[in-house]
C-alpha cells in the first residue's frame, strides 16, 4: 500500500483529538485505512441504548471518492439493508471531498434519528414503516435489544 | 479551450442546411417511385450531417448567438444553454421573465450581476495562508483557487476532483463545485485551465459534445456501431435520415426507418418482444419441422418457399404460416392476416390468455420473418454481385446490369416496410380501413416473396439475357405496391382512420 496521505493522517488526528460525542472512530492496528467504528443509537429513537458496530473503508482514491460504510451490528432500518449496507446520499451522489469522517458518521447517527421509507434500501422494513409505523418502530426497539445491547 | 475551434475553417454559412446534398444522397440508393418519400423530399424535409468538428463549431455558434443578446461570458452562457438543452429561445424567454436571481440559481450559476459576488472577490484577496478543506494543506492564496461561490481549495485537489469526475463518473457540463452542498457548476474554461493533462481535456470535451448533442432536440448522433457524426434537422420529427456512414433511421426515434408504424407503437413492441424473449427465442429459431414429413429443415435463403429437403416427400410449404405452398402464388393468398373468427372460436374464458398469445406469436412471426430474410438478403447481395459480373462477361455493360442491385435494394426495402407493418397491425383495431390495409400487406407480401423466390432460384447464367425485363416487371410491381400501402396508412393517419387496440 501506498504511503498514508497528509489528509488521512490529519483527519486521524482529529478525530482522536476532538471525538464526537455518541461516535468512537479508531483506525486498524494494521490498516491505517480501515476503522472500528461506534455509534450509539440516538435518544428519543427507537435505537435509543443500543451500541452499534460499523465498519469503515478508506478507499485508495479518498477523499475523492466516499468511504465505504457498513453495519456490522444487525439494525432494523428502512435505509439500511440485511447485509449493513446504507442508503445515503452523501456516500453515494451527494459526497464531496470536502466531507470528512466525522461528518460521515454524524450522518449517519441522523440517519437513525430520522428514518426515510421513501428512499429504502430494505423494502420490506420500509413498507412496514410506513403502512404501520407503531409496529415498525416496535421491531426496531426488539432488535435494538436483541442485538445491540450487551449484558 | 475555445481558441481550437477558431482555426476551423467557416465554410459553412450557418444553420440553415442545404436540401440539395441530402436530395443527391437519395436519389442515389432510395426508391424514387416511393410518393411518401418524395413528398417529404421538399425544402422542409432537411437535414445535415455533421463531424464532431462541425458540431463543435455548430455548439459555438449558439453561444454566440445568445451573447449577442445577453453579452454574458462565453463559458456562463454555454452554462446556461445546457441547462435549457440548448433551446435559446426558452432561454431567451426566461431570462426576460424578470427574476434574474431565479434564473440563474436554477442553472446553477452565481449571478454575475449581483453584489454578493464582489463582497467574495474582495474576500479572497488575502495574503495570509489558506487550509485546502480537501487535503488539509497550508498553502499561499495564490495555490488556491474556487469559483465565483467562494469555495476555495488547493489547485491540486481541483485537479484530481476534476479529474475524477471526468474520468471515473463521466461528467462534463454537470460537475459541480467540490464543497458539500453546493451546486454551483463548474465551467469548461475552468476545467480546462485546472486540468493540465491532455488525455483528461479531449475525454472531457467528447463528454460535453455528446451532452450538447444528447440533449438538443435538433440533433441525435447516428446509431451505427462506431459512426461519429450527428444528424442536425430543422424541425424535431419522424423522418427517414441518412447518415454519411450509409446507415438510415428515423431521427426521432433512432431505430431504423419503420414506416409505417409510429414511433410511439415501435417503441411499445421492441419492449413487449424484448419482455416476452423467453418466447420469441424459440421461434425465432432458424429451423422447422416439415409439415407433412417432420424432417427438420433450415431455412438458409431468404425466400419463404420451403420445399422440404426429403427427397421422398418434397413437400411445398409456407415457412411462415406451414401451410402448403400452392395458394401463396395465387389471389386468395391470406397468410398474412390473421383470422378473428378462428381466434373468437378458441377465446374462451379460459383459454383468453393462450389467445392473446396466439394472437402477439402471430405478428411476432411474420417480424421476425421478414427481419431474418433481411438479413439474408446481404448473402443475395453477394450472389447478386457475381450474377453482374457475368453478365458484364455476356456482352452487357456495366449500367445495363445495374438493374439487378436495384431488384435488391427494393427486395430489402419491401422486407423492412413488411416487418414494420406487422408491428402497425398488431396495434391496430379492426374496421374497414384495417382490412383495406391487411389486403395490401398481402399483395406486398405476396409481391415480395416472388421477387425473392426469382432472384433466389431463377436466374442462372443461361437466361442471363431475356431476364432482365421480367425482374424489372417484378421489382416494379413491388414498388408500386409499397407506395400504395405506405399512401394509404399516410392517408389514414391525416383522416385519423386508425384505431389502436391499446
Ligand atoms: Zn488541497
Ligand atoms: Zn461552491
Ligand atoms: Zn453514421
Ligand atoms: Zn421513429
Ligand atoms: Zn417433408
Ligand atoms: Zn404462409
Amino acid at each position: 500500500m501506498s504511503s498514508l496521505p497528509r489528509r488521512i493522517i490529519k483527519e486521524t488526528q482529529r478525530l482522536m483529538q476532538e471525538p464526537v460525542p455518541g461516535i468512537n472512530a479508531i483506525p486498524d492496528e494494521n490498516n491505517a485505512r480501515y476503522f472500528h467504528v461506534i455509534v450509539t443509537g440516538p435518544n428519543d429513537s427507537p435505537f435509543e441504548g443500543g451500541v452499534f458496530k460499523l465498519e469503515l473503508f478508506l478507499p485508495e482514491d479518498y477523499p475523492m471518492s466516499a468511504p465505504k460504510v457498513r453495519f456490522i451490528t444487525k439494525i432494523y432500518h428502512p435505509n439500511i439493508d440485511r447485509l449493513g449496507r446504507i442508503c445515503l446520499d452523501v456516500l453515494k451522489d451527494k459526497w464531496s471531498p470536502a466531507l470528512q469522517i466525522r461528518t460521515i458518521l454524524l450522518s449517519i447517527q441522523a440517519l437513525l434519528s430520522a428514518p426515510n421509507p421513501d428512499d429504502p434500501l430494505a423494502n420490506d422494513v420500509a413498507e412496514l414503516w410506513k403502512v404501520n409505523e407503531a409496529e415498525a418502530i416496535r421491531n426496531a426497539r426488539e432488535w435494538t435489544q436483541k442485538y445491540a445491547v450487551e449484558d | 479551450m475555445d481558441s481550437d475551434n477558431e482555426f476551423l475553417d467557416n465554410v459553412d454559412s450557418g444553420n440553415v442546411s442545404s436540401g440539395d446534398e441530402g436530395d443527391e444522397d437519395f436519389g442515389m440508393d432510395v426508391d424514387p417511385a416511393s410518393s411518401t418519400e418524395r413528398q417529404l423530399d421538399t425544402e422542409e424535409y432537411q437535414y445535415k450531417v455533421l463531424t464532431t468538428d462541425e458540431i463543435v463549431q455548430h455548439q459555438r455558434e449558439i453561444i454566440d448567438e445568445v451573447n449577442v443578446v445577453l453579452k454574458l461570458s462565453t463559458p456562463t452562457t454555454r452554462i446556461l444553454l445546457n441547462h435549457f438543452k440548448w433551446d435559446k429561445e426558452k432561454l431567451f424567454e426566461k431570462y426576460f421573465d424578470g427574476n434574474p436571481e431565479e434564473f440563474f440559481k436554477c442553472a446553477h450559476v452565481i449571478n454575475p450581476f449581483s453584489k454578493g459576488t464582489e463582497a467574495v472577490r474582495q474576500k479572497t484577496t488575502r495574503n495570509h495562508p489558506e487550509e485546502c478543506e480537501i487535503c488539509f494543506s497550508l498553502l499561499p492564496p495564490d495555490s488556491m483557487t474556487g469559483l465565483e461561490c467562494g469555495h476555495r481549495f488547493c489547485l491540486t485537489c481541483w485537479r484530481e476532483y476534476l479529474t475524477t469526475k471526468i474520468l471515473t463518473e463521466g461528467l462534463g457540463q454537470t460537475i459541480s463545485c467540490a464543497a458539500h452542498g453546493c451546486d454551483i457548476l463548474v465551467d469548461d474554461v475552468t476545467v480546462t485551465k485546472l486540468v493540465p493533462d491532455t488525455r483528461v481535456k479531449v475525454k472531457y470535451q467528447q463528454l460535453i459534445t455528446n451532452s450538447f448533442v444528447e440533449c438538443n432536440q435538433l440533433l441525435r448522433w447516428c446509431p451505427s456501431v462506431d459512426c461519429t457524426y450527428a444528424i442536425k434537422v430543422n424541425y424535431a420529427e419522424s423522418r427517414l435520415v441518412r447518415c454519411k456512414c450509409g446507415h438510415v433511421f428515423c431521427f426521432a426515434c433512432g431505430e431504423n426507418w419503420h414506416e409505417p408504424v409510429q414511433c410511439r407503437w415501435l417503441k411499445k413492441w421492441i419492449k413487449k418482444c424484448d419482455d416476452d424473449s423467453e418466447t420469441s427465442n424459440w421461434i425465432a429459431a432458424n429451423t422447422k419441422e416439415c409439415p407433412k414429413c417432420s424432417v427438420t429443415i433450415e431455412k438458409d435463403g431468404g425466400c419463404n418457399h420451403m420445399v422440404c429437403k426429403n427427397q421422398n416427400c418434397k413437400y411445398d410449404f409456407c415457412w411462415v404460416c406451414l401451410g402448403s405452398w400452392e395458394p401463396h402464388g395465387s389471389s386468395w393468398y391470406n397468410c398474412n392476416r390473421y383470422d378473428e373468427d378462428e381466434a373468437k372460436a378458441a377465446r374462451d374464458a379460459q383459454e383468453k390468455l393462450r389467445s392473446s398469445l396466439a394472437r402477439y406469436l402471430h405478428y411476432y412471426n411474420r417480424y421476425m420473418n421478414h427481419m431474418q430474410s433481411m438479413k439474408f438478403e446481404n448473402k443475395l447481395y453477394a450472389s447478386v454481385k457475381q450474377k453482374m459480373e457475368e453478365m458484364q462477361q455476356h456482352n452487357m455493360s456495366w449500367i445495363e446490369v445495374q438493374f439487378l442491385k436495384k431488384a435488391v435494394d427494393i427486395l430489402c426495402q419491401c422486407r423492412q416496410t413488411l416487418m414494420y407493418t406487422y408491428v402497425f397491425a398488431y396495434y391496430l383495431k379492426k374496421n374497414n380501413q384495417s382490412m383495406i390495409f391487411e389486403d395490401n400487406q398481402k399483395d406486398l407480401e405476396s409481391a415480395t416473396e416472388m421477387l425473392s423466390e426469382y432472384l433466389e432460384r431463377d436466374i442462372t447464367s443461361e437466361n442471363l439475357a431475356d431476364i432482365k425485363q421480367k425482374v424489372q416487371d417484378k421489382y416494379r410491381y413491388c414498388e408500386k405496391r409499397r407506395t400504395v400501402l405506405l399512401d394509404h396508412v399516410h392517408e389514414g393517419y391525416e383522416k385519423d382512420w386508425w384505431d389502436y387496440t391499446e
